[in-house]
């Protein structure tokens, strides 16, 4: 896979998680808004935590495994991708856990 | 900071942000931890990925393990390793993913498109008695 090893396995999450969308009826696409603003606070802590790791050195990549693409403060376009595949994927497995068991998370009037 | 001592403390602020912030108390509820043993148990897989490839490597100085080999795979599991993953990555992938539900949660309860709601799944009937 080369430069694509990390782009693979995005893919390789949204394969994964994408299909609770259809089968399991999820609805989140279909709140798309609701989506987006949900994962903001995540990318902005995530990417800046992102940024002091990589400059401090806690992380590095191989450069031969990514496209070779970088963000402010040396991160690869990758990160900010995981930073969005990431918590799309977690929200499809709590609305399907949802959708399947019936159970509550607290965002319905009666279920607080 | 090394990243064991960041990664715990981001925990316990998306746990404290989880019950006072934004009082959403998801790790209350039954729904939120079937959902994360789900997505933990895929992490493990992705982890194993993205450091089993090489692809993600990490410092000995930051991490309770030792720095990530560049001839070879780290150890699987042992000298604080999980899946060839630092141990830190599970802590982690847990502030992340408790963040962005809590944010999803909270956004649908200020009315933020609660709907349409998930479900039902395909292989269930819709069950409506007109007779």
């Amino acid at each position: 896979m080369g430069r694509w090893s990390y782009i693979g396995v995005l893919i390789f999450v949204i394969v994964g998680s994408g299909w609770l969308e259809i089968v399991v009826r999820t609805r989140v696409l279909q709140r798309a808004r609701r989506l987006l603003l949900a994962m903001v606070p995540g990318v902005v802590l995530f990417m800046l935590w992102d940024m002091y790791a990589v400059s401090e050195g806690h992380w590095y990549f191989d450069t031969d495994r990514i496209l070779g693409i970088y963000l402010p403060g040396s991160v690869p376009l990758e990160e900010l991708l995981f930073f969005i595949v990431i918590p799309f994927a977690s929200i499809l497995t709590l609305e399907a856990v949802r959708s399947v068991k019936g159970w509550p998370v607290g965002d319905q009037p009666g279920d607080r | 900071m090394t990243y064991t001592q960041i990664a715990i403390v981001a925990v316990l602020l998306v746990v404290a942000a989880d019950f006072w912030l934004f009082r959403t108390r998801l790790v209350t509820r039954k729904a939120f931890w079937v959902a994360y043993a789900i997505i933990v148990f895929f992490q493990l897989i992705t982890n194993g990925l993205f450091t089993g490839f090489g692809i993600v490597l990490y410092d000995g100085a930051a991490i309770i393990g030792s720095t990530s080999p560049t001839d070879g795979l780290p150890p699987m599991f042992g000298d604080g390793r999980i899946a060839f993953a630092p141990a830190e990555d599970l802590l982690f992938g847990f502030a992340l993913i408790l963040l962005t539900l809590q944010m999803w949660v909270w956004l649908g309860r200020r009315g933020v498109q609660p709907l349409p709601k998930s479900g039902p799944p395909m292989w269930r009937k819709v069950t409506q008695s007109k007779d």
